[in-house]
């Protein structure tokens, strides 16, 4: 899953709990996958350095992306 | 000894003299601006084009080669004011003079706005500037591709902007030459790469400002097509104009500036993790809360119960109560308390009337504190009004 998919989701989840039309047990299990997906999410977030690189196609269809060192 | 064409004898041949006629004129004449209307205009299956420019009161016929007619953005209407710039020289298989041009401008950026409403009619009519075509931007792009030179201030201005909202983002750069005549080929390969390796999240195409020739390839029909087809989400960045290009209209996101650019690709990552943060907050007390409902609810209930349960007991007891009560008022003993007595049969069984009972025959009286045997001397039996109860 994508962080995009785990944010969606993660928004999913906040506004059903919202919602009063769910079993306690329903509201716990949703709680539970939150929390799951809050710490995906965050950990995503926490990810080390970016880097600036060039594409390079080598042959038709091979890409690398090389380090940039200009 | 007579100058070359002098004398019958020194006659001069036809190619001699428009020769010499050629190299006079151009060397009398440095490359030049002239001005003039457009007549006869022909676009040759040769790719050049011919035409003549003419006033009130001399035309002068004009060509430009093929190779010239691309650094014009579009071919100019019968009529056209125009101002061209070429070197006048002469074409010698017509002998006549010919200017040759190879720049083009009409009054009021004409011809560059000619070119710009055909590219936008062509893509119209395919369907690419349709609004509904553009896609959302990715709200966290790891991977962000920049198709720019590599050498100019908008790639800088891109990282920069980027690495200050979300270090963690990777820059791929796709180095594509942004003005002259190899430009849009330049862009359109650069994009169908970035497109077919399809590893970045959102691509930005742009250059910095210039003028109109600088950003002209940013209204080529091929990049704008390359732009719609690209497999990934497009922003066009295009100089700090007000003015939109053609790859505005089909990218889908425009931004005014790279750095806007920049911006509208990458959010804030503070601004994510606060995000994410306050959703999960979200998500902890409305579990909180509903925790707490479903405790308030089960003491209510509780409650509710042991009441009820209680209020049942009672009104069991108060019917028993009333029944006793009832069966109390009922029962014989108390009458027989009150001072009355009970005749029975021999069997014990009640005789509740006077005809029952026959001279001579036993029976007992029932009475409060004891029974008496007795045996009937002389039965009278009233005629029947109306029997009434003991109570």
């Amino acid at each position: 899953m994508t962080f995009e998919q785990n944010l969606e989701r993660l928004e999913q989840i906040a506004s059903s709990l919202d919602r009063d039309d769910l079993s306690l047990e329903q509201a716990l299990t949703l709680f539970e996958e939150g929390i799951a997906k809050l710490k995906t999410a965050s950990a995503e977030l926490a990810k080390a350095e970016g880097r600036v690189a060039k594409l390079v196609e080598k042959a038709e269809g091979v890409f690398e992306v090389a380090d940039d060192r200009s | 000894m007579s100058l070359p064409g002098g004398s019958p004898e020194e006659a001069l041949t036809i190619a001699q003299l428009t020769n010499a006629a050629k190299e006079i004129l151009e060397g009398a004449f440095p490359p030049i601006w002239i001005k003039g209307e457009v007549s006869n205009f022909t676009a040759h299956r040769n790719g050049h084009w011919y035409f003549s420019l003419r006033d009130a009161t001399a035309q002068l016929s004009c060509v430009v080669w093929s190779r010239d007619t691309k650094r014009i953005p579009a071919p100019p209407d019968e009529g056209m004011q125009v101002m061209a710039h070429g070197q006048i020289s002469v074409y010698a298989a017509r002998g006549q003079m010919q200017f040759m041009i190879r720049a083009m401008e009409a009054e009021g950026e004409g011809l560059w706005r000619k070119a710009f409403e055909k590219t936008k009619a062509a893509l119209e009519k395919d369907g690419l500037l349709d609004p509904a075509r553009k896609r959302a931007l990715p709200r966290f792009p790891k991977r962000v591709a920049v198709v720019t030179s590599p050498d100019g201030a908008a790639l800088h201005d891109i990282i920069s902007v980027i690495q200050r909202r979300n270090a963690g983002v990777d820059i791929i750069v796709v180095p594509a030459a942004v003005q002259g005549e190899t430009a849009p080929d330049s862009l359109v390969a650069a994009i169908e790469r970035v497109s077919r390796w399809n590893g970045a999240d959102v691509v930005i195409i742009g250059r910095g400002g210039g003028s109109r020739e600088d950003l002209w390839a940013f209204n080529d029909e091929r990049v704008a097509r390359a732009i719609a087809a690209c497999s990934i989400p497009t922003i066009s960045a295009v100089g700090h104009e007000v003015d939109f290009t053609i790859a505005d209209f089909v990218a889908d996101v425009r931004a005014a500036t790279p750095s806007a650019a920049a911006e509208a690709a990458v959010p804030v990552l503070a601004e994510l993790i606060a995000g994410v943060r306050a959703l999960g907050e979200g998500i902890q007390a409305a579990t909180e809360m509903r925790v707490r409902d479903a405790g308030h609810t089960l003491r209510q209930l509780s409650r509710d119960l042991a009441v009820r349960s209680l209020r049942t007991v009672e009104h069991r007891r108060s019917r028993v109560q009333e029944l006793a009560a009832r069966l109390e008022t009922l029962s014989p003993l108390a009458t027989l308390a009150r001072g009355y007595a009970v005749a029975l049969n021999e069997k014990g069984g009640a005789l509740p009337s006077a005809a029952l009972i026959k001279p001579g025959m036993r029976f007992a009286l029932e009475m409060r504190d004891g029974r008496v045997h007795a045996t009937a001397d002389e039965v009278i039996v009233r005629e029947t009004k109306k029997r009434r109860g003991a109570a």
